[in-house]
């Protein structure tokens, strides 16, 4: 019984909640390195870019709950993902025409995309803020729980309760659903193959008689799905706040890197990586040890390794880490 | 021409003959900054008071009150300061009524009013390090310190049966001061803190933080945040991961958007927020309503209250040096006497004049304690089917 009440506790407070952040790291993660792999820059404007996505996905949702259309159980924001979705991929389609194809033809230096990139970040951040506020913004609907504490404490009887919410069960099928379907895509379909071929080696590719705008158009499109699931995800379970989107840039290129950049794999493995080990490293550990050690050796402490205010130095430790002993990531990707 | 100038001179040696027999009591609040929407009433109450005693025509044989305000911006020191030193200095005050904010009120003390010996009365500066300030007896709060409201949130637990709560505060000087007082407070009453932890407002997930308290245990949760900020992220967040299912609220987290918020989940919660159902409380909203501001406004009455107290302690000192009356504001404020509510000030100053003792109830009942500083009013509410309801007043 003391075994399920801590093993119950773990999945609680640890494993569920890290298992559905993984999942939105890996999601972020995924845009950043497809852009790194295929356009050779790191996107600093992917946090606003999610929140962009979310933005309006917010805005479709509280249309259609005002005209009183809701999908039963499940959050109407699924309904209005695809309208998200569609949107960010004409904003960031207007941005390549507006900003970095003016770069491309130049042929220039990865560190000048890097800096265009911070620039429409700002414009994008100004953007979302302008429409939408820099408040918090709740739009999540229907059952909050698949499973709530209470609940479970009284059909198992057990001391601990499991809280599983509907949103962190979204978020992990979800993203199960757009990885699957996004190396599906990378690896059977002949678009997919130029544009793995276009990232491998770019001259190549190019006799080959690959167009790379046409690669250039749907890498895009992708990381305006992915980015828009992402912030959504991140909105459901979570909540919608422009400046937390802006924080996320950090976890977000640390599960890139950690997981070696242009690597997809690697990213959906930095994501989780990034997740658990910030969640471990914070969680006091006092309950779950206090239910498998003996009478006497009852901790006092809490044993925490680090104040809940360290999370995001969590992020930065694993990345120094990596890059000092694998330079290319867990994975093997492009070194930077 | 020359008339104009002939009257204009005759105004001038009229201004400075009235000057001789007047009173004038700085009110310095912070009229723009963060706390800039309730300024306004604050002042207005502390002017309400003076116009009062202009009036009644009683104070030291017929003075009137003049009131100077100035900007304290409740969190810039260095422009605080210079305000007060022009009051002092240009504007010759012979009181002040602030300042407000605790940060600058600290400031204006020990640079400004404890070198110049001049009495403050803060309406609204709550930090527990103000009851210890090196102040030379000059300065009195008409606002409890939150140390005292670490006391009563002890009381209200300990009267509930509750004797282990971990405790989160946001991560500032109120959030602070309020723990580490009810932390010190609910242990010397033989209660167990199991954890005391900072939480970082506008974040979006406190899962990790609640993470935490749940592993340190404890039957309550005490929330000293906002309930516009991160205190609201907490409760959803120990109510999703059934962690906590008794919250405690400070003043800061009771709010109609509380139960907005979560409506009959956090039933059987409770918690206490500064606050009175005396007599001088309603004869004030009265007041304040006819003299056209809101007199339910935050600090309003306590600023009433402490321009009221300067100038009963100038009439029983029969003087107006704030080193003759300084001594005598615990007095009047306390029994024993004649209780005086808002609006009777013209009498209070009577009976001082006639030697005897009064007991200033004004409208934030006030009862100074300890250096000079109220005892406080605190309303006790619970939560009962997703509503706030008043248990008492303590």
């Amino acid at each position: 019984m003391d075994f399920l009440n801590a093993l119950v506790t773990l999945l609680n407070f640890v494993i569920i909640p890290a298992t559905a952040y993984g999942a939105q790291l890996a999601l972020g993660a995924l845009g950043v390195t497809l852009i790194y792999g295929i356009l050779r820059f790191s996107n600093f404007a992917h946090g606003d870019t999610m929140a962009f996505g979310a933005m309006v996905t917010i805005l479709v949702t509280w249309f259609l709950q005002g005209a009183g259309v809701s999908l039963g159980p499940l959050p109407t924001a699924l309904l209005a993902l695809p309208v998200g979705i569609a949107a960010t991929g004409l904003l960031l389609i207007g941005t390549d025409r507006a900003v970095y194809r003016f770069y491309r033809a130049q042929k220039a230096k990865p560190v000048i995309y890097v800096i265009a990139s911070l620039g429409v970040m700002f414009i994008m951040n100004g953007i979302v803020r302008f429409i939408i506020g820099v408040d918090d913004q709740r739009f999540a609907d229907g059952e909050r729980f698949i499973i709530s504490a209470r609940t479970f404490r009284e059909m198992t009887g057990l001391e601990e309760g499991l809280a599983f919410r509907t949103s962190q069960g979204i978020t992990i099928v979800v993203a199960i659903i757009a990885v699957a379907l996004l190396f599906w895509f990378l690896n059977r379909t002949r678009t997919g193959k130029s544009m793995r071929a276009f990232s491998d080696n770019e001259d190549l590719a190019l006799l080959s008689g690959i167009n790379p705008e046409r690669v250039v158009l749907y890498t895009w499109l992708i990381v305006a799905a992915l980015a828009t699931t992402a912030g959504v995800l991140y909105g459901l379970d979570k909540s919608f706040k422009p400046f937390t989107y802006f924080q996320l840039l950090l976890p977000i290129f640390a599960s890139a890197i950690v997981g070696g950049l242009g690597n997809p794999l690697g990213a959906i493995l930095g994501g989780f990586v990034i997740a658990f080990s910030e969640i471990t490293v914070t969680y006091a550990f006092r309950r779950v040890v206090s239910y498998l050690a003996p009478e006497s050796w009852q901790p006092d402490g809490l044993l925490q390794l680090l104040s809940t205010d360290y999370k995001f130095a969590v992020s930065f430790a694993i990345l120094l880490i990596v890059l000092l002993f694998r330079p290319t990531g867990i994975m093997k990707g492009k070194s930077i | 021409m020359k008339k104009l100038l002939l009257a204009s001179t005759a105004t001038a040696v009229m201004s400075t003959a009235a000057y001789a027999d007047s009173v004038t009591l700085g009110v310095i609040v912070g009229f723009t900054g963060p706390i800039e929407s309730l300024a306004p009433a604050m002042a207005d109450g502390a002017e309400m008071a003076m116009a009062e005693v202009t009036e009644s025509g009683n104070l030291l044989d017929g003075m009137s009150v003049t009131s100077v305000r100035a900007d304290s911006t409740c969190i810039d020191s260095a422009a605080a300061q210079a305000a007060a030193e022009r009051l002092i200095t240009a504007d010759g005050v012979d009181g002040i009524v602030g300042a407000d904010c605790s940060g600058v009120t600290t400031s204006i003390l020990s640079n400004v009013a404890v070198p110049n010996g001049m009495v403050m009365v803060s309406p609204s500066a709550t930090s527990p390090a103000l009851s210890s300030i090196e102040d030379s007896g000059l300065f009195f709060r008409t606002a409890p310190s939150d140390a005292r409201q670490g006391q009563v949130m002890t009381d209200v637990i300990m009267d509930r049966g509750i004797s282990e709560v971990a405790v989160t505060y946001t991560n500032n000087d109120y959030g602070q001061g309020l723990a580490d007082s009810f932390a010190a407070a609910f242990e010397a009453a033989g209660g167990t803190v199991t954890l005391v932890s900072a939480h970082e407002d506008g974040r979006a997930d406190y899962s990790a933080e609640v993470g935490s308290l749940a592993s340190a245990g404890g039957d309550a949760l005490v929330v000293a945040g906002y309930v516009d900020q991160g205190g609201s992220g907490i409760v959803q967040s120990a109510l999703d991961s059934g962690a906590f299912d008794t919250f405690v609220f400070p003043d800061g987290m009771v709010s109609q958007a509380l139960t907005d918020n979560f409506g009959s989940d956090i039933d059987g919660s409770f918690g206490q927020h500064p606050g009175t159902d005396s007599e001088g409380a309603e004869i004030y909203h009265g007041m304040a309503e006819a003299a056209g501001f809101d007199g339910t406004s935050p600090f309003s009455k306590e600023s009433y209250d402490a321009a009221a107290l300067i100038m009963l302690a100038m009439q029983a000192a029969g003087s107006t040096a704030p080193a003759d009356y300084a001594a005598h504001i615990m007095d009047v404020a306390n029994a024993p006497g004649e209780p005086i509510q808002p609006g009777e000030l013209g009498r209070a100053l009577e009976l001082l004049a006639a030697g005897e003792d009064i007991d200033y109830q004004g409208a934030s009942a006030v009862e100074l304690i300890g250096p000079g500083e109220s005892a406080g009013n605190y309303r006790e509410i619970s939560i009962e089917g997703g509503e706030i309801v008043t248990a008492r007043y303590r």
